[in-house]
Protein backbone atom coordinates (compact mmCIF):
# COMPACT_ATOMS: atom_id res chain seq x y z
CA UNK A 1 0.00 0.00 0.00
CA UNK A 2 1.91 3.07 -1.18
CA UNK A 3 -0.29 5.49 1.42
CA UNK A 4 1.05 6.03 4.73
CA UNK A 5 0.02 4.41 7.62
CA UNK A 6 -0.71 7.80 9.48
CA UNK A 7 -4.73 8.48 10.22
CA UNK A 8 -4.52 12.50 10.57
CA UNK A 9 -7.65 13.64 8.84
CA UNK A 10 -5.38 15.30 5.84
CA UNK A 11 -4.26 12.15 4.57
CA UNK A 12 -7.51 10.74 4.00
CA UNK A 13 -7.98 13.94 1.61
CA UNK A 14 -4.27 13.98 -0.23
CA UNK A 15 -4.10 12.09 -3.39
CA UNK A 16 -3.14 9.01 -3.18
CA UNK A 17 -1.50 8.51 -6.39
CA UNK A 18 1.24 11.11 -6.45
CA UNK A 19 4.62 9.68 -6.85
CA UNK A 20 7.70 10.87 -8.02
CA UNK A 21 10.40 8.43 -9.54
CA UNK A 22 13.82 8.70 -11.22
CA UNK A 23 15.41 6.12 -13.43
CA UNK A 24 18.95 5.64 -14.37
CA UNK A 25 19.89 9.62 -13.89
CA UNK A 26 23.26 10.42 -14.54
CA UNK A 27 24.69 13.70 -14.11
CA UNK A 28 27.98 15.88 -15.77
CA UNK A 29 29.17 18.80 -14.23
CA UNK A 30 32.01 20.42 -16.06
CA UNK A 31 33.97 17.40 -17.49
CA UNK A 32 33.08 15.43 -14.39
CA UNK A 33 30.73 12.41 -14.49
CA UNK A 34 28.93 13.32 -10.56
CA UNK A 35 26.89 10.07 -10.37
CA UNK A 36 25.18 7.40 -13.10
CA UNK A 37 22.54 4.50 -12.67
CA UNK A 38 20.66 6.31 -9.63
CA UNK A 39 17.16 5.19 -9.32
CA UNK A 40 14.28 5.80 -6.75
CA UNK A 41 10.66 5.85 -5.87
CA UNK A 42 9.36 7.83 -3.64
CA UNK A 43 5.74 8.01 -2.86
CA UNK A 44 2.97 9.99 -0.71
CA UNK A 45 4.02 10.17 2.65
CA UNK A 46 7.59 9.22 2.19
CA UNK A 47 11.34 10.71 2.72
CA UNK A 48 14.00 10.09 0.67
CA UNK A 49 17.20 11.37 2.47
CA UNK A 50 19.79 11.46 0.31
CA UNK A 51 23.69 11.19 1.39
CA UNK A 52 27.01 11.20 0.85
CA UNK A 53 30.14 12.77 1.02
CA UNK A 54 30.74 16.05 -0.39
CA UNK A 55 31.28 16.46 -4.07
CA UNK A 56 29.02 13.20 -4.08
CA UNK A 57 26.34 14.68 -5.89
CA UNK A 58 23.54 15.62 -3.60
CA UNK A 59 22.43 19.08 -3.88
CA UNK A 60 23.20 18.21 -7.89
CA UNK A 61 20.23 15.43 -7.89
CA UNK A 62 17.83 17.97 -6.05
CA UNK A 63 18.69 20.86 -8.76
CA UNK A 64 18.18 17.89 -11.67
CA UNK A 65 14.56 16.68 -10.16
CA UNK A 66 13.42 20.08 -9.95
CA UNK A 67 14.39 21.02 -13.57
CA UNK A 68 17.19 23.22 -12.37
CA UNK A 69 19.49 21.15 -14.37
CA UNK A 70 19.27 18.60 -17.55
CA UNK A 71 20.10 15.32 -16.42
CA UNK A 72 22.72 13.90 -18.88
CA UNK A 73 20.94 10.76 -18.86
CA UNK A 74 17.57 9.12 -17.66
CA UNK A 75 14.59 11.16 -16.17
CA UNK A 76 12.63 12.19 -13.53
CA UNK A 77 8.69 12.07 -13.78
CA UNK A 78 6.41 13.54 -10.93
CA UNK A 79 2.80 11.49 -11.18
CA UNK A 80 0.29 13.00 -11.62
CA UNK A 81 1.76 14.12 -14.88
CA UNK A 82 -0.09 17.73 -15.24
CA UNK A 83 -0.15 20.55 -17.77
CA UNK A 84 1.53 22.73 -15.66
CA UNK A 85 5.46 23.11 -15.04
CA UNK A 86 7.02 20.78 -12.65
CA UNK A 87 8.83 23.55 -10.58
CA UNK A 88 4.88 24.49 -9.48
CA UNK A 89 4.36 21.13 -7.85
CA UNK A 90 7.54 21.21 -5.97
CA UNK A 91 9.50 23.66 -3.26
CA UNK A 92 13.06 23.68 -3.55
CA UNK A 93 14.90 25.21 -0.39
CA UNK A 94 18.78 25.32 -1.86
CA UNK A 95 21.90 26.56 -0.14
CA UNK A 96 20.77 30.35 -1.76
CA UNK A 97 17.91 30.97 0.69
CA UNK A 98 16.58 33.46 -1.85
CA UNK A 99 16.30 36.41 0.37
CA UNK A 100 16.39 39.96 -0.46
CA UNK A 101 19.25 41.55 2.37
CA UNK A 102 17.22 44.81 2.51
CA UNK A 103 13.79 43.88 2.65
CA UNK A 104 12.42 42.36 5.94
CA UNK A 105 11.08 39.44 6.43
CA UNK A 106 7.23 39.86 5.93
CA UNK A 107 8.45 41.46 2.36
CA UNK A 108 10.14 38.85 1.19
CA UNK A 109 7.46 36.51 2.26
CA UNK A 110 4.57 38.44 1.19
CA UNK A 111 6.11 38.26 -2.60
CA UNK A 112 6.62 34.43 -2.85
CA UNK A 113 3.26 34.33 -1.61
CA UNK A 114 1.46 36.80 -3.97
CA UNK A 115 3.68 35.42 -7.07
CA UNK A 116 2.87 31.76 -6.34
CA UNK A 117 -0.76 32.60 -5.53
CA UNK A 118 -0.81 32.05 -1.65
CA UNK A 119 -2.21 33.58 0.85
CA UNK A 120 -1.66 35.34 4.61
CA UNK A 121 2.07 35.14 5.64
CA UNK A 122 1.50 34.88 9.29
CA UNK A 123 0.89 31.09 9.77
CA UNK A 124 4.59 30.51 8.26
CA UNK A 125 6.17 33.38 10.22
CA UNK A 126 4.36 31.67 13.45
CA UNK A 127 5.19 28.19 12.32
CA UNK A 128 8.79 28.70 12.03
CA UNK A 129 8.74 31.29 15.37
CA UNK A 130 9.87 34.28 13.01
CA UNK A 131 7.03 37.26 14.35
CA UNK A 132 9.65 38.93 16.35
CA UNK A 133 11.80 39.33 13.11
CA UNK A 134 9.06 39.94 10.58
CA UNK A 135 9.70 43.68 10.55
CA UNK A 136 13.64 43.09 10.50
CA UNK A 137 15.78 43.55 7.30
CA UNK A 138 16.88 40.08 6.24
CA UNK A 139 20.51 41.63 6.42
CA UNK A 140 20.71 41.78 9.80
CA UNK A 141 19.59 38.14 10.28
CA UNK A 142 21.74 35.45 11.52
CA UNK A 143 22.19 32.26 9.48
CA UNK A 144 20.01 30.39 11.25
CA UNK A 145 17.23 33.00 11.31
CA UNK A 146 18.14 33.03 7.61
CA UNK A 147 17.32 29.56 7.07
CA UNK A 148 14.14 29.72 8.98
CA UNK A 149 13.10 32.82 6.91
CA UNK A 150 14.00 30.47 3.94
CA UNK A 151 12.05 27.21 5.26
CA UNK A 152 8.72 29.78 5.92
CA UNK A 153 8.46 29.77 2.30
CA UNK A 154 7.56 26.06 2.16
CA UNK A 155 4.27 26.75 3.69
CA UNK A 156 2.89 29.73 2.07
CA UNK A 157 1.67 27.03 -0.21
CA UNK A 158 0.89 23.69 -0.96
CA UNK A 159 2.91 21.63 -3.12
CA UNK A 160 3.10 17.68 -3.22
CA UNK A 161 7.04 17.34 -2.97
CA UNK A 162 9.69 19.29 -1.05
CA UNK A 163 13.66 19.52 -2.14
CA UNK A 164 15.22 20.26 1.03
CA UNK A 165 19.18 21.03 0.83
CA UNK A 166 21.14 20.07 3.74
CA UNK A 167 17.91 21.95 5.61
CA UNK A 168 18.79 21.71 8.98
CA UNK A 169 22.21 23.61 8.15
CA UNK A 170 22.32 26.58 11.06
CA UNK A 171 19.51 25.80 12.69
CA UNK A 172 19.81 25.43 16.74
CA UNK A 173 17.91 22.68 18.64
CA UNK A 174 14.71 24.47 18.65
CA UNK A 175 14.64 25.20 15.10
CA UNK A 176 15.85 21.96 14.15
CA UNK A 177 12.15 20.75 15.96
CA UNK A 178 10.34 22.70 14.12
CA UNK A 179 11.77 21.76 10.85
CA UNK A 180 11.25 18.08 12.15
CA UNK A 181 7.45 19.11 12.47
CA UNK A 182 6.95 20.99 9.16
CA UNK A 183 8.31 17.41 7.70
CA UNK A 184 6.47 15.42 10.10
CA UNK A 185 3.18 17.35 9.23
CA UNK A 186 3.74 17.09 5.21
CA UNK A 187 4.40 13.62 5.29
CA UNK A 188 1.31 13.34 7.13
CA UNK A 189 -0.63 15.00 4.88
CA UNK A 190 0.15 12.86 1.92
CA UNK A 191 3.34 14.89 0.63
CA UNK A 192 6.98 13.53 -0.60
CA UNK A 193 10.16 14.97 0.61
CA UNK A 194 13.38 14.39 -0.59
CA UNK A 195 16.13 15.48 1.92
CA UNK A 196 19.66 15.83 1.21
CA UNK A 197 21.86 16.05 4.24
CA UNK A 198 24.74 14.24 5.70
CA UNK A 199 23.72 14.95 9.24
CA UNK A 200 20.82 13.60 10.81
CA UNK A 201 17.60 14.51 10.12
CA UNK A 202 15.23 15.27 12.89
CA UNK A 203 12.44 13.03 11.33
CA UNK A 204 13.50 9.43 10.46
CA UNK A 205 13.78 8.79 6.91
CA UNK A 206 11.71 6.04 4.98
CA UNK A 207 14.66 5.17 2.72
CA UNK A 208 17.80 6.66 2.19
CA UNK A 209 19.89 6.98 -0.75
CA UNK A 210 23.47 6.71 -0.76
CA UNK A 211 25.58 8.43 -3.49
CA UNK A 212 29.20 8.07 -3.88
CA UNK A 213 32.05 10.04 -5.53
CA UNK A 214 32.10 8.49 -8.26
CA UNK B 1 -0.45 36.76 -15.04
CA UNK B 2 -0.11 40.15 -15.12
CA UNK B 3 -0.02 40.66 -11.39
CA UNK B 4 2.60 38.57 -11.08
CA UNK B 5 4.59 40.94 -13.35
CA UNK B 6 3.31 43.95 -11.55
CA UNK B 7 5.01 42.67 -8.48
CA UNK B 8 8.20 41.50 -9.74
CA UNK B 9 8.45 44.77 -11.60
CA UNK B 10 7.73 47.14 -8.45
CA UNK B 11 10.46 44.59 -6.67
CA UNK B 12 12.94 45.33 -9.25
CA UNK B 13 12.46 48.67 -9.34
CA UNK B 14 12.36 49.05 -4.82
CA UNK B 15 15.26 47.15 -5.23
CA UNK B 16 17.24 49.55 -7.21
CA UNK B 17 16.67 52.31 -4.73
CA UNK B 18 18.00 50.54 -1.60
CA UNK B 19 21.15 49.98 -0.19
CA UNK B 20 23.03 52.22 -2.94
CA UNK B 21 21.38 50.49 -6.09
CA UNK B 22 22.46 51.98 -9.40
CA UNK B 23 19.03 54.07 -9.47
CA UNK B 24 20.62 56.81 -8.15
CA UNK B 25 24.43 56.45 -9.15
CA UNK B 26 22.63 56.94 -13.08
CA UNK B 27 21.16 60.12 -12.58
CA UNK B 28 24.12 61.20 -10.99
CA UNK B 29 26.58 60.16 -13.89
CA UNK B 30 23.95 61.43 -16.36
CA UNK B 31 24.38 64.87 -14.71
CA UNK B 32 28.31 64.23 -14.67
CA UNK B 33 28.40 63.74 -18.60
CA UNK B 34 26.11 66.96 -19.28
CA UNK B 35 27.67 69.42 -17.13
CA UNK B 36 31.54 68.35 -18.21
CA UNK B 37 30.51 68.77 -22.04
CA UNK B 38 30.34 72.50 -22.19
CA UNK B 39 34.08 72.34 -19.81
CA UNK B 40 35.76 70.40 -23.07
CA UNK B 41 33.54 72.26 -25.55
CA UNK B 42 34.05 75.80 -24.94
CA UNK B 43 31.62 78.19 -24.22
CA UNK B 44 30.22 78.20 -27.62
CA UNK B 45 26.20 78.42 -27.21
CA UNK B 46 25.43 78.26 -30.71
CA UNK B 47 27.49 74.52 -30.72
CA UNK B 48 26.54 73.51 -27.54
CA UNK B 49 22.80 73.89 -28.64
CA UNK B 50 23.94 71.59 -32.08
CA UNK B 51 25.24 68.94 -30.36
CA UNK B 52 23.23 69.20 -27.23
CA UNK B 53 20.55 66.55 -28.48
CA UNK B 54 23.83 64.28 -29.01
CA UNK B 55 24.94 65.12 -25.27
CA UNK B 56 22.16 64.15 -23.54
CA UNK B 57 21.30 60.89 -25.89
CA UNK B 58 25.34 59.78 -25.29
CA UNK B 59 24.64 60.53 -21.37
CA UNK B 60 21.49 58.98 -20.97
CA UNK B 61 22.60 55.47 -22.94
CA UNK B 62 26.23 55.05 -20.85
CA UNK B 63 23.91 55.80 -17.69
CA UNK B 64 21.18 52.86 -18.38
CA UNK B 65 24.23 50.27 -18.99
CA UNK B 66 25.76 51.29 -16.35
CA UNK B 67 22.86 50.09 -13.51
CA UNK B 68 21.98 46.97 -15.52
CA UNK B 69 25.19 44.52 -14.42
CA UNK B 70 23.20 43.59 -10.94
CA UNK B 71 20.05 43.15 -12.91
CA UNK B 72 19.94 39.85 -12.77
CA UNK B 73 23.63 39.15 -10.70
CA UNK B 74 21.91 39.48 -7.71
CA UNK B 75 18.70 37.38 -8.06
CA UNK B 76 21.44 34.71 -9.21
CA UNK B 77 23.24 35.11 -5.75
CA UNK B 78 21.19 34.88 -3.59
CA UNK B 79 19.09 31.69 -5.55
CA UNK B 80 15.87 34.34 -6.25
CA UNK B 81 16.34 32.99 -9.77
CA UNK B 82 16.20 29.65 -9.09
CA UNK B 83 13.14 30.21 -7.32
CA UNK B 84 11.81 32.02 -10.46
CA UNK B 85 12.67 29.40 -13.13
CA UNK B 86 10.58 26.97 -11.55
CA UNK B 87 7.49 29.26 -10.80
CA UNK B 88 4.11 29.32 -12.86
CA UNK B 89 5.51 33.09 -14.73
CA UNK B 90 7.25 32.16 -18.08
CA UNK B 91 11.07 33.44 -17.37
CA UNK B 92 10.32 35.50 -20.39
CA UNK B 93 7.89 37.36 -18.99
CA UNK B 94 10.09 37.22 -15.53
CA UNK B 95 12.54 39.15 -17.53
CA UNK B 96 10.17 41.78 -18.92
CA UNK B 97 8.87 42.48 -15.80
CA UNK B 98 12.31 42.86 -14.33
CA UNK B 99 13.40 45.15 -17.62
CA UNK B 100 10.41 47.15 -16.40
CA UNK B 101 10.95 47.74 -13.44
CA UNK B 102 14.64 48.49 -14.19
CA UNK B 103 13.49 50.96 -16.46
CA UNK B 104 11.08 52.58 -13.63
CA UNK B 105 14.22 52.66 -11.70
CA UNK B 106 16.84 54.24 -13.80
CA UNK B 107 15.61 55.39 -17.44
CA UNK B 108 12.24 57.16 -16.18
CA UNK B 109 14.52 59.46 -14.16
CA UNK B 110 16.77 60.20 -16.89
CA UNK B 111 13.97 61.16 -18.83
CA UNK B 112 12.39 62.98 -16.17
CA UNK B 113 15.95 65.16 -15.73
CA UNK B 114 16.39 65.73 -19.32
CA UNK B 115 14.12 69.39 -19.58
CA UNK B 116 16.39 70.60 -16.79
CA UNK B 117 19.73 69.24 -18.14
CA UNK B 118 19.29 70.63 -21.97
CA UNK B 119 18.85 74.05 -20.30
CA UNK B 120 22.12 73.48 -18.79
CA UNK B 121 23.50 72.83 -22.36
CA UNK B 122 21.35 76.22 -23.47
CA UNK B 123 19.14 73.48 -26.05
CA UNK B 124 16.05 75.36 -27.56
CA UNK B 125 12.90 74.43 -26.67
CA UNK B 126 11.50 72.51 -30.00
CA UNK B 127 14.23 70.69 -30.18
CA UNK B 128 15.23 69.84 -26.01
CA UNK B 129 10.60 68.22 -25.90
CA UNK B 130 12.30 66.12 -29.03
CA UNK B 131 15.05 65.26 -27.27
CA UNK B 132 12.94 64.31 -24.13
CA UNK B 133 10.26 62.80 -26.41
CA UNK B 134 12.62 60.28 -28.23
CA UNK B 135 14.52 59.11 -24.46
CA UNK B 136 11.36 58.32 -23.33
CA UNK B 137 10.79 55.90 -26.44
CA UNK B 138 14.13 54.78 -26.85
CA UNK B 139 15.62 54.48 -23.20
CA UNK B 140 13.67 51.18 -22.74
CA UNK B 141 15.13 49.70 -25.80
CA UNK B 142 18.22 50.71 -23.94
CA UNK B 143 17.13 48.93 -20.81
CA UNK B 144 15.85 46.02 -23.20
CA UNK B 145 18.82 45.38 -25.06
CA UNK B 146 21.35 45.45 -22.11
CA UNK B 147 19.56 43.05 -20.41
CA UNK B 148 20.92 40.27 -22.92
CA UNK B 149 24.50 41.90 -22.13
CA UNK B 150 22.89 41.85 -18.29
CA UNK B 151 21.52 37.87 -18.52
CA UNK B 152 25.20 37.00 -20.47
CA UNK B 153 27.25 38.31 -17.73
CA UNK B 154 25.26 36.70 -15.25
CA UNK B 155 25.43 33.15 -16.56
CA UNK B 156 29.49 34.17 -17.03
CA UNK B 157 29.59 34.77 -13.37
CA UNK B 158 31.46 38.01 -14.30
CA UNK B 159 30.44 41.33 -13.49
CA UNK B 160 31.12 45.23 -13.70
CA UNK B 161 31.98 47.43 -16.85
CA UNK B 162 32.02 44.50 -18.93
CA UNK B 163 27.73 44.75 -19.84
CA UNK B 164 28.57 48.27 -20.81
CA UNK B 165 31.20 47.16 -23.29
CA UNK B 166 29.42 43.90 -24.41
CA UNK B 167 26.49 45.65 -25.48
CA UNK B 168 27.31 49.27 -26.46
CA UNK B 169 27.74 48.10 -30.27
CA UNK B 170 24.32 46.71 -30.34
CA UNK B 171 22.87 50.31 -29.43
CA UNK B 172 24.28 52.42 -31.94
CA UNK B 173 21.24 51.84 -33.99
CA UNK B 174 18.64 53.33 -31.20
CA UNK B 175 21.43 56.04 -30.89
CA UNK B 176 21.34 57.31 -34.55
CA UNK B 177 17.45 56.76 -34.90
CA UNK B 178 17.02 58.68 -31.50
CA UNK B 179 19.61 61.62 -31.80
CA UNK B 180 18.42 62.19 -35.71
CA UNK B 181 14.63 62.20 -34.46
CA UNK B 182 15.83 65.25 -32.45
CA UNK B 183 17.12 67.55 -35.87
CA UNK B 184 14.42 69.88 -36.89
CA UNK B 185 15.27 71.49 -40.11
CA UNK B 186 17.61 68.46 -41.08
CA UNK B 187 17.28 66.75 -43.94
CA UNK B 188 14.97 64.10 -43.36
CA UNK B 189 11.24 64.54 -41.30
CA UNK B 190 11.73 63.89 -38.04
CA UNK B 191 8.90 61.12 -37.81
CA UNK B 192 10.64 59.01 -40.09
CA UNK B 193 13.72 58.18 -37.50
CA UNK B 194 11.40 58.95 -34.55
CA UNK B 195 9.25 55.99 -35.76
CA UNK B 196 11.88 53.30 -36.82
CA UNK B 197 12.70 54.77 -32.87
CA UNK B 198 9.43 52.98 -31.84
CA UNK B 199 9.84 49.91 -33.42
CA UNK B 200 13.52 49.10 -32.54
CA UNK B 201 11.90 49.60 -28.67
CA UNK B 202 8.77 47.10 -29.88
CA UNK B 203 11.09 44.78 -31.53
CA UNK B 204 13.56 44.96 -28.71
CA UNK B 205 10.75 43.89 -26.34
CA UNK B 206 10.36 41.15 -28.17
CA UNK B 207 13.60 39.73 -28.61
CA UNK B 208 15.69 40.74 -25.67
CA UNK B 209 13.41 38.68 -23.01
CA UNK B 210 13.75 35.54 -24.92
CA UNK B 211 17.59 35.78 -25.66
CA UNK B 212 18.00 37.17 -22.45
CA UNK B 213 16.00 33.52 -20.56
CA UNK B 214 17.82 31.48 -22.57
CA UNK B 215 21.03 33.22 -21.31
CA UNK B 216 19.49 32.61 -17.78
CA UNK B 217 18.79 29.11 -18.52
CA UNK B 218 21.52 28.22 -19.81
CA UNK B 219 23.41 29.61 -16.90
CA UNK B 220 21.96 28.02 -14.55
CA UNK B 221 24.45 25.76 -12.15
Amino acid sequence: MPHDQETSPAAVTAPVSVRLSASELAAVRGNRQVFAGVSFSVTAGELMAVTGPNGAGKSTLLRLIAGLLPPSAGEVSLVPVGEEKIGTRLHYVGHRDGLKPSETVRRNLQFWARLWGGGDVEPALAALALERLAELPVAVLSAGQRRRAALARLLLVERPLWLLDEPATALDAAGEARLGHLIGAHLAAGGMAVVATHLDLPVKPTATLALRTA
Amino acid sequence: MIAAMGLIAMQTARLSFRHGGGAFVGLVFFLAVVTVVPFAVGPDLRLLARIGPAVLWIGALLATLLGLDRLFRDDHDDGSLDLFVLADLPLELTVLAKCAGAWLATGLPLVVATPVLGLLLGVPPAPLALTTATLLVGTPALTLIGAIGAALITALGRGGLLVAVLVLPFTIPVLIFGVSATALGGPVAVTDPLLILVALTLISAVVAPLAAAAALRGGLD
